[in-house]
């Protein structure tokens, strides 16, 4: 077995994403290499070949993968891949966005999103807004795949001691052209990697009242999510989306405010270890998946959760 | 400009039902659920028709793949604006890899401007197929679009991404993937219900198009995910940060 990770990165540093990411492929087992495509990325590559269990980190360095549009990279990554077994990248939205466009280049069905490595064929992934969990098996002799990042804990980012090959494949497709990006800046940990998160829904009423979930994040070092209906109504941007079409994070404590706790927001929590539900309507969902449940207005349980803190 | 248009709507159990496991662990138990049209792909729909609405595009196509009864799918897009649509009859279950090598043959069939798909069916969750007809057929893809804006024999896709939002610039012919925060779908009127029986729908086959529908991954079992142990309710914020500190040991 040999099998290709694909990193996800910003050029200079690797993103924790591909540390779980080389966990799922400890567990199918064999040879682990890592692609690093991107441009002036020897920051990355660096650190990949860093991180524990590396045989051998392939550095892409070239301004077509400067942005990571799927057309440029898919090929690369179909080129680079022919030779491993399994080529696994991380379900994000980058890691999704590309994969799918590899496997079909390489003619061969994608596999979204695993939970657990069974054995080097099958795994299990959730389906149905993780109503239910499936056990797959793959026949294709490449499989690739996107993985669950909460699934698996991430290896260690140090200790490794990998050599990096530089490769000058430059595949530009030439059909697509990065424009700009507007990327959320805060000093709170990131919602999908932090230990602790606060999320609010339709309840909050308006964006200037997440400021109250600000307040308590801050005094925890907590991130801040939301459910769709804050994200639709414009409270709070869309990378605060928390559930089965957006983010799914799993953290120690996840605390829903305002939340009625549909099907699709419970998809993208309820690994978390410990929930708990804040709710004016002892009847919402939420209260099914809460380890501690308070009806209360939001209105006051929240500024004294913070004074509590 | 007047662009073809070309969307893709998946025949899915409606979302506000919770699907359960056969009792044997073969599949999932949709005997007698509520089918609907994957949400993604209604707002799909929509886009394609305001497009047409605003005289960018001349007309727009609706294409499902699945039973007979995706009939009711296409009508729903025919209802909602689209022109014409096409059934590719199957009672398999293709797979996303084969779903896509069935609309890249009739993008071939059609020469389409643009393709509108949903980012992911809610049954499968897969998020695979858009991305997939991207490769099959070397076109762009936009995939979860918030903002699409067509000119000049390009299409600026606004994506949701991790991170915030990321805008690319795509050679048309291309493929968008709809996000949430695309379009709020309309409803069909009455009149349009109506007026949409009586569009031309055609159906051909995955046979036809030459597709092979065999699938390279197997379902081995279907199960229910671990239960959550019971919680408790508590009385008062200060029982709950006690709570949290003494027995949860989280904060
Ligand atoms: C295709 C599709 C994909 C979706 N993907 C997602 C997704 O990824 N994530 C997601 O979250 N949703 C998703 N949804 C939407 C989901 O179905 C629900 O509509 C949404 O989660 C509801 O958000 P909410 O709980 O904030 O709002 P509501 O359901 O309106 O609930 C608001 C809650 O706030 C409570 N409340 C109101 N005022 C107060 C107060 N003063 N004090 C205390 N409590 C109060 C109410 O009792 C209620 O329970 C998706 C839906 C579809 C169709
Ligand atoms: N059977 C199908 N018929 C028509 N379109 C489909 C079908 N399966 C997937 N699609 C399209 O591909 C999108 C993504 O689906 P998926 O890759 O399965 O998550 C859907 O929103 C549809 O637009």
């Amino acid at each position: 077995m040999s099998i290709l990770v694909i990193a996800e990165h910003d050029n200079a540093s690797l993103k924790p994403a591909t540390l779980n990411v080389l966990a799922a492929a400890q567990a199918i087992g064999g040879d682990i290499d890592v692609l690093v495509a991107g441009a002036d990325c020897a920051g990355a590559a660096e650190a990949a070949a860093a991180a524990a269990g590396v045989a051998k980190v392939i550095k892409a360095d070239n301004a077509a993968y400067a942005h990571q549009l799927a057309e440029n990279v898919a090929l690369l990554i179909a080129e680079v891949g022919k030779g491993y077994s399994h080529i696994l990248a991380p379900a994000t939205t980058n890691g999704k966005n590309i994969m799918p466009r590899a496997a079909a280049l390489l003619d061969t069905q994608a596999i979204s999103d695993i939970i657990a490595v069974e054995s080097a064929d099958t795994f299990k992934r959730p389906i149905y807004a993780g109503n239910v969990i499936a056990t797959i098996q793959s026949s294709d002799s490449i499989k690739v795949i996107t993985v669950r990042t909460t699934a698996f804990d991430g290896v260690a980012a140090e200790g490794g001691s990998a050599s990096v090959e530089s490769i000058d494949t430059a595949t530009d497709a030439g059909i697509s052209t990065f424009v700009g990006e507007e990327l959320a800046k805060s000093d709170r940990p990131e919602l999908t990697a932090a230990s602790i998160v606060i999320s609010g829904g339709r309840g909050m009423q308006n964006g200037e009242n997440f400021e109250m979930l600000y307040k308590v994040a801050d005094k925890l070092g907590a991130a801040v999510g939301a459910s769709r209906a804050a994200v639709d109504a414009g409270y709070v941007p869309n990378d605060l989306q928390v559930g089965q079409t957006g983010k799914i994070v799993a953290p120690d404590l996840y605390v829903a405010v305002g939340i009625s706790g549909a099907i699709q927001h419970l998809a993208g929590m309820k690994d978390s270890k410990v929930i708990v539900a804040i709710n004016k309507d002892e009847e919402a969902p939420i209260f099914q998946v809460a380890d501690y449940g308070l009806v209360a207005d939001l209105f006051t349980a929240v500024p004294e959760l913070e004074q509590a803190l | 400009m007047s662009l073809k248009i070309l969307v893709a709507v998946k025949r899915v159990v409606d979302y506000n039902v919770k699907v359960r496991p056969l009792a044997d662990g073969s599949g999932v138990d949709i005997a007698n659920a509520k089918m609907s049209i994957n949400p993604f792909c209604e707002i799909a729909v929509e886009e394609a028709v305001r497009l047409k609405e605003k005289g960018v595009a001349s007309e727009v196509i609706a294409v499902s793949i699945g039973p007979k009864q995706s009939q009711e799918q296409i009508r729903t897009a025919l209802a909602l604006g689209a022109d014409r649509g096409i059934l590719v009859e199957t009672d398999d279950a293709l797979q996303p890899l084969a779903i896509a090598k069935c609309l890249k043959a009739l993008v071939e069939k059609e020469s389409p401007d643009l393709v509108i798909m949903g980012k992911q069916s809610i049954d499968g969750d897969n998020n695979q197929t858009g991305q997939m007809l991207g490769a099959l057929t070397s076109m762009g893809q936009g995939t979860f679009a918030s903002e699409v804006d067509v000119n000049d024999g390009k299409v600026k896709v606004t994506r949701e991404v991790d991170g915030g939002l990321q805008t690319v610039e795509l050679n048309l012919p291309a493929i968008v993937t709809t996000d949430l925060r695309l379009n709020e779908p309309r409803y069909a009127s009455l009149p349009n219900i109506m007026k949409a029986k009586k569009k031309p729908l055609d159906t051909t086959t995955p046979a036809d198009l030459g597709v092979d529908s065999a699938a390279s991954v197997q379902t081995l079992k279907v199960e229910l995910p671990a239960e959550r142990s019971a919680g408790v309710m508590v009385a008062d914020v200060a029982e709950l940060v006690d709570k949290l500190k003494n027995e949860a040991k989280v904060i």
